[in-house]
């Protein structure tokens, strides 16, 4: 480098370091941004409505007979009708809309020093499908029947005949209508996401340099695009099934509450299980990936330490992803798969705990004597690797055929998938929210108000989701709409639960009771929480940038208190960071050679 | 009622080595849960020291990876064996034959009586509420002698080979006693093998939600002791 660039590059250097302590940001809110927020709010309508059905079911199970007001004594088909739309509006309209659609959109082009996204029509077009798929989903409350029964993976026959249950009818085409219209959406949403990943890096954001985040929403946006479209063929061939007498998940002839149906040819209700979960499996990493890079990336950030092993990160991030797309089959151990199917489907699953080891391990890593900055984003991260760790370990357990013709659909796979899904997905929302939030509205959310909501979130998550892996254990099946007053020793076996179920729903009441900590610190600090300063949390990717010049990536992120550094560089951030140690963003210019 | 944390007894010859396995994998799992939140805490509570480097990320980061591949692998292997001779081969032609059948929401036992064959049927002749809830058709000779039971009888020590039929919808055959769990198809019989050992009455559950009355889908599996049973099946009439 010679002596002019040096000093320009001084100069940019020092003008960010002003920046750095300048006054509070003026929030503009771009186009893409605004989408983002629209997702964030359709995640959070239906997080409130997922989260209220799922209290209505922790009650029903442990007091069957109660009456509620407004509601009445439920009935069985009603809890059932819960599970569904708990399952869908969570899975689809929250773990799905939010990481992906709601974060990328709030900051992965500024995540790649660009201001736009490459097609924002088709993004606008997006997020309106997805209001309307869930505006469809939830107007299979008010239809005769109501909500179809069957759960979200929506089993033929039992989805097929409208005479299988109440909500099989108009209930099911509503829900399969909004799936149909959520699949079109989600894959316009990544088709959008990957082009801007491939088209609208700034000058010198190599791909090498990508924020782990945005690495994630990439892979995460393929595997959408690869999966959804599998879904949104299994529906339709369903509703073909349903009205046009196809028979592509339905044997020749059923037997069903008394009267035989026959059609033309004759299907198995294992296609549908083979297409739904080759979407479903990828799907739980579409919920979690997200989750995985920003968390490593907060790690790296308020422990101001480098990532180490970053390509390890990005291949491993890679790794889930194709590995995400072979292990389907796991789900389907005991649905009457050849069993040297099971064989090869715990080889893939046994083969994908380890890509998530090696993240863990680098967590770990990272951490290894960090005294990291305690703030509540990073409060989440830490919350998101522990929840991880403990759920995600019982993964290997479900992974072996042999355990899993035990364990199949009993409780222990509900804790397993609700403290890896629900709780360390829902973990890295949290975490997203509370550190772009500074970003988004120029305002700090509050840090006190964040620290109770985070404990209190913790302990009742491991207290609400832990003790489920007991019950699985003790035999305990799922989608059971009571457990009391069965006769005979199934009776006994069931009944034996409600002790620890009557924790489970004390638990899952506080978990969600705890929540409006979190839903009053967004409103009363949006409106006047403390104003933030520029780069509140001394990051280094470029959304933290000054947005008002066009940008230019000079190196990878979390580049932190590198040995290496000059003495007056450090000088410049000395009094950006408590402890004196510098840092790189990815947008500023080093003095000295690179 | 006590509330066990654990398994329910093991009742079934498999069950112990399928026990064992899990034992062992929750031992492991916790000791590992327990070590990685440890580290976690230790990690960042404890002095702050320098950067993890670069060039230790062998040790740190490689040699755990390859511990854990060995690990899976271990685990996958011997489990895959249980499972190998849980499902790979078939029956033993000498095991004894009975049909389970799934319907909302009951399950219906069927005996092939003393011709040891399973009568044809059709599901069009399919009605419970005229004792004919298998669809057995009467024009086959061989289903002449079957008998069909709402509770299941079986022998302890003795191989059964379990027919599994659904007649609607998708139901789930659990018995967490005999540790077997095979889901029922519309349209398709599937095979389960198991030897049940230990004599006593065990809970039957459907695992795979099946309608508004999936949780009441319940029976009971009685095993008797060989002499018992034989002398049970001798008093069934079709």
């Amino acid at each position: 480098m010679n002596r002019e660039t040096q000093s320009a590059a001084t100069a940019s250097t020092l003008s960010d370091a002003r920046h750095l302590v300048g006054t509070v940001v003026r929030p503009r809110w771009r186009e893409h941004q605004r989408i983002g927020l629209g997702y964030l709010g359709i995640a959070l309508f239906a997080l409130g409505i997922g989260a209220f059905l799922s209290l209505l079911m922790r009650v029903h199970r442990v007091l069957p007979a109660l009456s509620l007001p407004f509601l009445g004594v439920s009935r069985p088909e009603d809890y059932l009708a819960w599970v569904t739309m708990h399952g869908t509006l969570m899975v689809f309209f929250v773990l799905t809309v939010a990481p992906l659609s709601g974060f990328a959109n709030l900051v992965l082009p500024e995540q790649l020093g660009s201001r736009t996204m490459a097609l924002p029509l088709v993004n606008k077009v997006a997020l309106w499908l997805t209001a309307l798929a869930l505006l469809v989903l939830l107007a299979a409350f008010f239809v005769p029947g109501g909500i179809p029964i069957g759960g979200w993976s929506a089993y033929p026959p039992l989805s097929v005949l409208p005479d299988a249950g109440p909500g099989q009818a108009t209930g099911m085409d509503l829900w399969l209508l909004s799936l149909a219209i959520f699949c079109i959406a989600s894959t316009l949403g990544a088709v959008n996401l990957v082009v801007t990943v491939i088209r609208c890096r700034c000058a010198g954001m190599t791909y090498e340099r990508m924020p782990l985040t945005v690495w994630s929403w990439l892979v995460t946006s393929l595997l959408t695009v690869l999966a959804f479209s599998v879904l949104l063929a299994a529906l339709v061939m369903l509703f073909c099934d349903r009205h046009l007498g196809t028979a592509f998940f339905v044997p020749s002839l059923t037997w069903v509450s008394g009267a035989v149906q026959q059609r033309v040819g004759g299907g198995s209700p294992l296609l549908w299980l083979h297409l739904f979960w080759f979407f479903g499996h990828p799907e739980v990493y579409i919920a979690i990936l997200p989750g995985m890079g920003l968390v490593t990336m907060l790690l790296g950030t308020f422990a101001r330490r480098r990532i180490i092993g970053y390509r390890l990160m990005i291949g491993t991030t890679w790794l889930i992803g194709v590995l995400g797309l072979l292990v389907w089959g796991h789900h389907m151990f005991v649905a009457g798969l050849n069993p040297f199917a099971g064989t090869a489907f715990e080889v893939s699953t046994m083969a994908i705990a380890l890509p998530s080891t090696a993240k863990v391990l680098n967590w770990l890593v990272i951490l290894w004597r960090s005294r990291p900055k305690m703030q509540t984003p990073m409060l989440w991260a830490l919350g998101f690797v522990s929840i991880f760790v403990t759920g995600g370990l019982t993964g290997p357990i479900l992974a072996q055929p042999a355990l899993d013709s035990y364990l199949h659909n009993t409780f222990f796979v509900v804790g397993h998938f609700h403290l890896i899904m629900a709780m360390a997905a829902l973990f890295g929302i949290f975490a997203g929210v509370a550190y772009w939030f500074p970003l988004m509205t120029g305002r700090m959310l509050s840090e006190r108000l964040g620290r109770w909501h985070f404990w209190w979130t913790v302990f009742f998550a491991y207290n609400t989701f832990f003790p489920m892996l007991l019950t699985g254990l003790s035999g305990e099946p799922r989608h059971y709409a009571q457990l009391d007053g069965l006769a005979g020793v199934a009776g006994a076996l069931v009944r034996s639960t409600l002790p620890l179920e009557r924790h489970i729903t004390a638990s899952a009441i506080l978990l969600a009771t705890g929540q409006l900590l979190w839903v009053a610190n967004v409103i009363r600090s949006w409106r006047r929480g403390q104003p933030a300063t520029p780069n509140s949390w001394l990051s280094t990717t470029m959304e933290w940038a000054p947005q008002d010049t066009d940008l230019i990536c000079h190196r990878a992120p979390c580049e932190y208190g590198l040995p290496s550094q000059p003495a007056d560089h450090r000088a410049v951030f000395a009094d950006t960071d408590e402890s004196g140690a510098p840092f790189l963003p990815q947008w500023a210019t080093e003095p000295t050679a690179e | 009622m006590q509330f066990h944390w654990h398994m329910p007894a093991n009742a079934a010859l498999h069950g112990a080595a399928l026990d064992g396995q899990m034992r062992l994998n929750l031992a492991i799992f916790a000791a590992l849960c327990v070590l990685a939140q440890a580290l976690l805490v230790a990690g960042i509570l404890l002095r702050r020291g320098p950067q993890p480097l670069g060039h230790k990320r062998w040790r740190l980061e490689y040699v755990p990876i390859a511990a854990f591949t060995a690990l899976f692998f271990a685990l996958a292997w011997h489990s895959e064996r249980l499972w190998a001779a849980m499902r790979y081969g078939g029956a033993d032609p000498a095991a004894m034959q009975v049909e389970a059948i799934g319907m909302q929401f009951a399950w219906y036992f069927r005996y092939p009586g003393k011709d040891a064959a399973f009568g044809s049927t059709n599901l069009r002749l399919v009605a419970p509420g005229e004792g004919n809830p298998a669809g057995i058709d009467p024009a086959d000779e061989r289903g002449r002698d079957d008998f069909v039971r709402s509770a299941l009888v079986l022998p302890a020590g003795r191989e059964v080979d379990l027919r599994l039929r659904a007649l609607d919808v998708i139901h789930g055959f659990s018995i967490p006693a005999l540790r077997i769990k095979q889901n029922a198809l519309p349209g398709q019989v599937f095979h389960i093998h198991f030897t049940p050992s230990i004599p006593g009455e065990y809970s039957i559950l459907c695992t795979q939600v099946c309608g508004l009355g999936h949780y009441r889908m319940q029976a009971v599996v009685r095993v008797l002791p060989a002499a018992e049973f034989d002398t049970w099946v001798r008093e069934q009439r079709p």
